[in-house]
């Protein structure tokens, strides 16, 4: 019984590989920095790419643990990128210290996101279906034309909202329009830096690895596995799918704030928060394998950093990522090469050497 | 008295009456046998008293308490658990892990405690993992505890279909073709299963089953239905030799 016990699975060797490479990664990035090898352009990718990260996590987080296809997760993304940045603008002069204020603004978002998470999944997971597809691509939608008609003012009275234009908030003389629809919101503090947006990486990876291991991750899974079952043996499916919902949206709000605050000002445009970056989001997932969170990382970076360096090659670009889109997906997907990789996996290989010292 | 106490239930779907006064008294520790042929409305009778469907009419007494309109997770926390009759399992998780959602109700802590990886969850994991690999090892199948349930032979699926219900401890064990597709050694082991269950855990069960060979050796009392009615109840050697049973089964 007790040495049974002992050879309990090792997802912690799994769990820490994942991390191992996040950290790795980010040590080499800042090593190649220091000694000046990584170009402008470069440098400008790195927030953008643990954004796209935690993106990829979260989104895995729905997709492949919870089972259920979300279409509309950049409107998550974009709830938190304005909440977030909207706090970080209204207090930009009331809390000074830039690290409680941003670490505020995350929480910020992610509660946004978190809770319109929540109320879209409210009465949508309660069906059996596809129903939660349609609903989050209607959503990620209105929420990006909401907020490029949204006007919102502050001024000694409080705040005031309007749809129509910033003239008709009313404001006092000493108001600020903060939020200027189409415009957005314009002169975000950019407190975001690629140090930053590894520790989110790291924290997402933390909160989600761990969600997966435990008993409410194990009530998720099995969700996804066979409801009815689920049902059978006192599992509350609502809430479950609820939570793990809600957790990847609050996450997605993460990335929101960690993307916001990278720039000097965030408006919502179909190219940061529409359909196409859902989309890309999933092709980040489908193709890092599903349920599989450390393949989503790594689909997210390579897919995200490809077109970038291989701009020098114009018209082939869009060719040759084709081509890796093909070669990612038999690679996680073709039953021979998943046989392949069952045979020479890193873990089985680590566990031999050990066996040999 | 009697552990569950079934009144008139009834459920149509359609103008088609599914199920029709089904009437049926199971003592505790009893092991009950519930027949028919095809289409009978047996596995219906399971989906009314676990809550997938709402009866008509009826009312389903678990230990006095009306579990008759309650969902189905609520059912199963009263003290119902069952197996399915094309195996209903947790593929992709391990087979170990599949006991594990069934100790879910049994077993505490909250999200942040799971997330934090605080002592309480490291000490009821602990207590879970051990709870699990008892009732493993009781179906043998501590062997396998770290293969995703998907890649278990067909006998061991439905083993540790009934292990994952065990997990939940419920008062009465809900069999549904426990037997079906077994070649006949693994139906003899089953039985032999069946029965232990029922003696170590001091379980109750109630079976549907086609194979006459487990019915009659292992069920005390039966009931057979046909076209959704009662045909006859009682013991089960009376039941078995009775003209209308025979018929239902082999025609005129």
């Amino acid at each position: 019984m007790k040495d049974k016990l002992k050879k309990m699975p090792k997802t912690w060797l799994d769990n820490l590989i994942t991390y191992g490479m996040v950290i790795i990664v980010f040590l080499l990035v800042q090593m190649f920095i220091s000694r000046g090898l990584v170009s402008n352009l470069l440098q400008g990718l790195l927030v953008p790419l643990c954004v796209y990260v935690i993106l990829a996590i979260s989104l895995n987080l729905t997709v492949g643990i919870l089972g259920e296809l979300s279409l509309g997760h950049a409107g998550f993304m974009c709830i938190g990128a304005f909440s977030g940045a909207f706090f970080s603008k209204v207090m930009a002069d009331i809390i000074t210290v830039t690290a409680v204020r941003f670490t505020l603004a995350i929480l910020v978002g992610a509660l946004f996101a978190g809770v319109f998470g929540f109320l879209i999944g409210m009465p949508v997971l309660r069906f059996r279906g596809d129903y939660l597809a349609i609903v989050t691509l209607a959503f990620g939608e209105i929420i990006k034309n909401v907020v490029n008609a949204l006007f919102v003012g502050v001024d000694s009275r409080g705040f005031h909202f309007s749809l129509k234009d910033s003239m008709s908030l009313g404001l006092e003389a000493d108001g600020d329009v903060i939020i200027k629809g189409a415009l957005g919101i314009i002169g975000t503090p950019r407190n975001s830096n690629f140090t930053v947006g590894i520790v989110l990486v790291l924290i997402t990876l933390f909160i989600v690895l761990n969600l997966i291991n435990s008993r409410d991750g194990r009530a998720i899974m099995s969700i996804r596995d066979n409801l009815i079952a689920s049902e059978s043996i006192g599992i509350n499916v609502t809430k479950y799918k609820l939570m793990a919902f809600s957790i990847s949206a609050a996450l997605a709000g993460v990335a929101g704030v960690l993307y916001s605050h990278n720039l000097n000002s965030v408006a919502a445009t179909p190219k940061n928060f529409g359909y196409n970056m859902s989309i890309m989001i999933l092709v980040f997932v489908v193709l890092g394998g599903i349920g599989n969170i450390r393949g989503s990382i790594i689909a997210a970076v390579v897919l995200t950093l490809l077109p970038e360096m291989l701009r020098g090659l114009n018209n082939y670009r869009m060719l040759i990522y084709a081509v890796v889109l093909i070669a990612m997906m038999l690679f996680n997907w073709s039953p021979q090469i998943l046989a392949w990789r069952e045979q020479h996996s890193i873990k089985d290989f680590l566990r031999k050497r050990r066996k040999v010292q | 008295m009697a552990l569950l106490s079934v009144n008139n239930l009834s459920i149509s779907f359609g103008g088609l009456r599914a199920v029709d006064d089904f009437n049926i008294q199971i003592k505790k520790g009893q092991l009950y046998g519930l027949i028919g042929p095809n289409g009978a409305g047996k596995t219906t009778v399971f989906n009314l008293l676990t809550g997938v469907y709402r009866p008509d009419e009826g009312i389903v007494l678990l230990d006095d308490k009306n579990i008759t309109n309650l969902k189905t997770m609520d059912i199963n926390k009263c003290g119902v658990g069952r197996t399915f009759q094309n195996i209903r399992l947790f593929k992709k998780l391990s087979v170990l892990d599949n006991v594990k959602v069934g100790l879910h109700n049994r077993f505490h802590y909250n999200t942040f405690e799971g997330i934090l990886r605080l002592p309480k969850y490291r000490r009821l994991e602990k207590m879970m993992n051990e709870e699990a690999y008892r009732l493993l090892e009781v179906f043998d199948l501590d062997g396998e505890a770290k293969l995703s349930a998907g890649n278990l032979p067909y006998g061991k699926q439905r083993k540790l279909e009934i292990a994952r219900t065990l997990a939940t401890n419920p008062k009465l064990l809900l069999l549904d073709e426990p037997a079906a597709g077994m070649n006949p050694n693994e139906t003899k082991e089953l039985m032999e299963t069946i029965r232990f269950v029922r003696d170590n855990f001091a379980m109750t069960i109630l079976l549907i089953e086609h194979d006459m060979k487990l019915v009659s050796g292992i069920c005390e009392e039966l009931t057979v239905l046909n076209f959704g009615k009662i045909l006859i109840s009682g013991e089960t050697n009376a039941v078995l030799n009775d003209s209308r049973v025979i018929t239902a089964y082999l025609g005129e």
